[in-house]
């Protein structure tokens, strides 16, 4: 398989991360090694195998839903780019 | 006393023990060593002030029944540290200041250690070298213009050049066993599920894992005993009865059963890590240790498998940094103009691959054919290292397939760098504790280590068998301060 510049355009748009023609151009030709690494799993015969989704097998343990940490606003705001008072602040989106 | 940076952790514990010196002696010794070494580029924050002010209070009043009374440690800066600035390597963190501490770090302070700084390391831990940090490269101490390692290269380069007595890293794929094997030092990446993951930034969330980076076992031993703790804010934390790993340390291994997997004789593999595997294998026969070959027939598989595992996670972890809560954020037209703006200027090369690579896996359509089949391999792996645990209690092997390489050699090639970590890749995909130890030197003179994989939760075992080999290896790194006018 071969990674085109069209693909690159669709990742880019999903990951939100812009990318003009020459650095287009560059990860294709990154992805498509790294993607020709990658086939070597296809020699592998998978279908009768179970995912393995955590090496830790445990199940999650519950706890009771009490508030811990509080009083955090002040200091999470003051981390934002761009704040007023109690909000972050957003290029506009309703025209 | 002149020499006290020399000193290692067991030494300046001891002496501080017995008032010998002081928290502010041994604090301002590695601060005065570190001023002198900015050249090596380890620290990203110094935070030399506050750190000669706290060694000063822990004298007024030292709790001497501490496990680390008084001692300064620079930290990797992928751990968030409340009101220190935390970067994780990248421009997009460039000024994020958390509101809260890691808990892997909480346990060390918690145990009278003195925050000296934050320590280089690659972007989001993505890296094998230390070179994509934002922050520039590190320099190895044992020669200049060589890679530490990574992505825990400012913390090996810290430990080797002795800037810091220990240190902590992380390691999703390598990151903290390669380096130490790049700079003649020890490092232990623990089993999955034994050092919290609150309050570490988020690389690849099913592989991720702390551990210490030391001088010596011992040291490795301790600082380990100090990080390994359930958590509760760590959803995937383990609640296991956990050792005193530094007091239950022993040099005796008689009767273990030490496997050698073939599948590790890798096409190309120089013939100085061959002979120092065989080495390796004499010394742990010395020991007493009984040598079994063992087959791990899934070897070759693993770092493909890693390559669709890591980058997917990151991806989805990685989504968060959208310039609107915290860090960097470029001008955009509109909201998605500044989100994407964002992430293209906020993040390196590397971190955009990866979060490409991972976008796509988990892209309709391709999801089963990759994603799926990567998990499937996954267990493939596993029940590899679950059979052979029936025949061994360890398994050694070479830490990397070369030395450390020069600045610059590898970065034009992905995969050429990704080959780095084929020996420690399959350990993070089963979950399992793997300890890197420094064995000899190559031709040029540059360290080599040897990795010891363990069962899941028997870190303890793999530190005795790190332990009594040391004894027998005594090796000696050449570092000749050549950066230092």
């Amino acid at each position: 398989m071969s990674i085109n510049l069209k693909t690159i355009k669709h990742i880019s748009k999903l990951s939100r991360i812009s990318v003009d023609e020459k650095k287009a151009e560059k990860l294709a030709d990154d992805l498509n090694s790294i993607f020709e690494f990658i086939e070597k799993l296809n020699e592998l015969k998978t279908e009768n195998v179970e995912p393995l989704t955590s090496v830790a097998e445990t199940t999650l343990k519950l706890r009771s839903d009490e508030v811990k940490s509080k009083d955090k606003r002040e200091q999470i705001i003051k981390n934002s780019p761009q704040e007023n008072e109690d909000y972050f602040v957003v290029p506009k989106v309703i025209e | 006393m002149s020499d006290i940076t020399k000193q290692s952790l067991s030494e300046l514990i001891k002496n501080i023990k017995e008032k010998k010196i002081s928290s502010t002696e041994v604090t301002k010794a590695f601060i005065e060593r570190s001023e002198k070494s900015k050249k090596l580029n380890v620290y990203v924050t110094e935070d030399f002030s506050v750190a000669i002010d706290k060694a000063k209070k822990f004298d007024e009043n030292p709790n001497l029944d501490l496990k680390l009374p008084g001692i300064p440690m620079a930290v990797k800066d992928l751990f968030c540290t409340k009101n220190v600035k935390t970067t994780a390597g990248s421009k997009i963190l460039n000024n994020f200041i958390p509101p809260y501490e890691s808990t892997v770090t909480q346990n060390i302070w918690n145990e009278g250690a003195i925050l000296l700084g934050k320590l280089n390391c690659d972007e989001f831990a993505m890296g094998s070298s230390n070179e994509t940090s934002y922050f520039g490269s590190v320099q190895n101490p044992i020669d200049k213009d060589l890679v530490p390692g990574g992505s825990s290269g400012g913390s090996s380069s810290a430990v080797a050049a002795q800037l810091t007595p220990i240190t902590i890293g992380t390691d999703t794929g390598g990151s903290i066993r390669q380096p130490a094997s790049f700079t003649g030092t020890v490092g232990l990446k623990p089993t999955y599920g034994s050092c919290s993951r609150y309050g570490i930034v988020a690389f690849a969330s099913s592989l991720d894992q702390a551990g210490p980076m030391a001088q010596n076992v011992k040291d490795c031993a301790l600082l380990h005993e100090v990080i390994s703790s359930y958590d509760e804010k760590d959803s995937t934390s383990i609640d296991f009865k956990r050792n005193n790993y530094s007091k239950e340390l022993t040099n005796n291994i008689k009767g273990k059963k030490i496997g050698i997997p073939k599948e590790y004789r890798v096409d190309g593999m120089p013939k100085e890590i061959e002979d120092l595997w065989k080495k390796g294998i004499d010394y742990v026969k010395d020991c007493g240790a009984e040598i079994i070959d063992i087959s791990l027939p899934h070897t070759n598989y693993a770092l493909p498998t890693y390559y669709i595992v890591a980058p997917a996670e990151a991806s989805s972890n990685l989504a968060r940094y959208d310039g609107v809560k915290y860090g960097f954020r470029a001008t955009g037209e509109n909201l998605i103009d500044m989100y994407e703006k964002t992430r293209s200027e906020g993040f390196g090369a590397e971190v955009q691959r990866r979060i490409m690579i991972g976008t796509y896996v988990l892209s309709s359509g391709y999801y089963d054919a990759y994603y799926l089949k990567a998990q499937k391999v996954r267990k493939l792996i596993k029940n590899d290292f679950d059979e052979a645990y029936k025949k061994v209690d360890a398994i050694l092997t070479p830490s990397t397939p070369s030395s450390a390489f020069k600045i610059g050699e590898k970065t034009n090639d992905p995969v050429s760098m990704y080959l780095n970590d084929i020996f420690t890749v399959p350990v993070n995909l089963a979950g399992l504790p793997g300890i890197s130890i420094p064995a000899g030197h190559d031709a040029k003179g540059y360290p080599l280590g040897l990795q010891i994989i363990g069962k899941a939760f028997d870190e303890q075992n793999i530190l005795n068998i790190a332990y009594a080999m040391e004894e027998k290896i005594n090796f000696k790194n050449k570092i000749t301060d050549w950066w230092i006018k």
